[in-house]
């Protein structure tokens, strides 16, 4: 196989594919539990994310411009805002949490 | 060990029975149930619908459960946790702690509880004659879990 035919390394990638969940009110509001989506490469962590989320206007600059408090997981590891992201990594954004 | 998240009732007498099975090292257990209450911020509440992040949320338990023995000596925790529609009297969090004497099973059972509730992706919809809320978090629970630290 010519190693031109090999699929280039996700560093040679113009964009990041990410899968990103969105739970309770969070979900409601935004109509969407789950989505599988293609950034720029430049979106290269979840503070940036956000900001390309919001950026979708209607419901998503609501919730992305809000002051609520807003938890994120990455990997299902609770993450903070300057948190690195990279191809195929799993995002979930979702209130504080009320169970027990 | 046992972590679970299921939508079926649980039966407390059988899930004790079952962790001191076999383990004649247990001297004492300490278990604490959650219940739906019918009211919560002067409102009525008729029913709530529990949702979680399948796969975190086992993760963020066992997580829990790991962080408590390495506080404390216990031989074995477990945790139920209920999801879906519960109404008000209907149980919806289990957790067992078994160890050799009750001190370390009423702390690691408490300490348990404290961290589920702020840390264990886990979310309360209340639905109450106003209609349906989300139940927000609470800064005593933060204050609970904190005062572990």
């Amino acid at each position: 196989m010519n190693p031109t035919d090999l699929p280039p390394h996700s560093s040679e990638l113009n964009s990041t594919t990410l899968t990103v969940l969105y739970f309770a009110r969070l979900k409601e509001a935004l109509g969407c539990g789950v989505e599988r989506i293609e950034v720029p490469a430049a979106v290269d962590t979840v503070r940036a994310l956000q900001n390309f989320l919001l950026a979708r206007g209607g419901a998503w600059t609501a919730e992305f411009a809000s002051t609520k408090p807003m938890r994120i997981a990455v990997n299902q590891d609770m993450a903070q805002a300057d948190t690195a992201l990279k191809q195929g990594d799993e995002v979930a954004f979702f209130p504080p949490v009320t169970g027990g | 060990m046992s972590v679970r998240v299921q939508s079926e009732d649980f039966d407390v007498g059988r899930e004790i029975a079952d962790m001191r099975a076999g383990n004649p090292a247990i001297g004492a257990i300490a278990s604490f149930v959650g219940l739906v209450r019918d009211g919560n911020e002067g409102e009525r509440v008729s029913a709530m619908t529990l949702e979680h992040y399948p796969g975190m949320t086992e993760k963020a338990l066992e997580a829990i459960i790991e962080q408590a023995r390495s506080r404390w000596d216990v031989i074995d925790v477990a945790i139920v946790h209920r999801v879906g529609e519960l109404r008000p009297t209907d149980q919806i969090v289990l957790v067992i702690v078994a160890g050799s004497h009750r001190g370390e099973a009423f702390a690691a059972c408490e300490f348990v509880m404290d961290y589920l509730k702020t840390q264990a992706p886990f979310w309360k919809k209340e639905q109450t004659p106003q209609g349906d809320r989300w139940v927000e978090a609470r800064t005593t629970d933060d204050a609970a879990a904190q005062r572990w630290n």
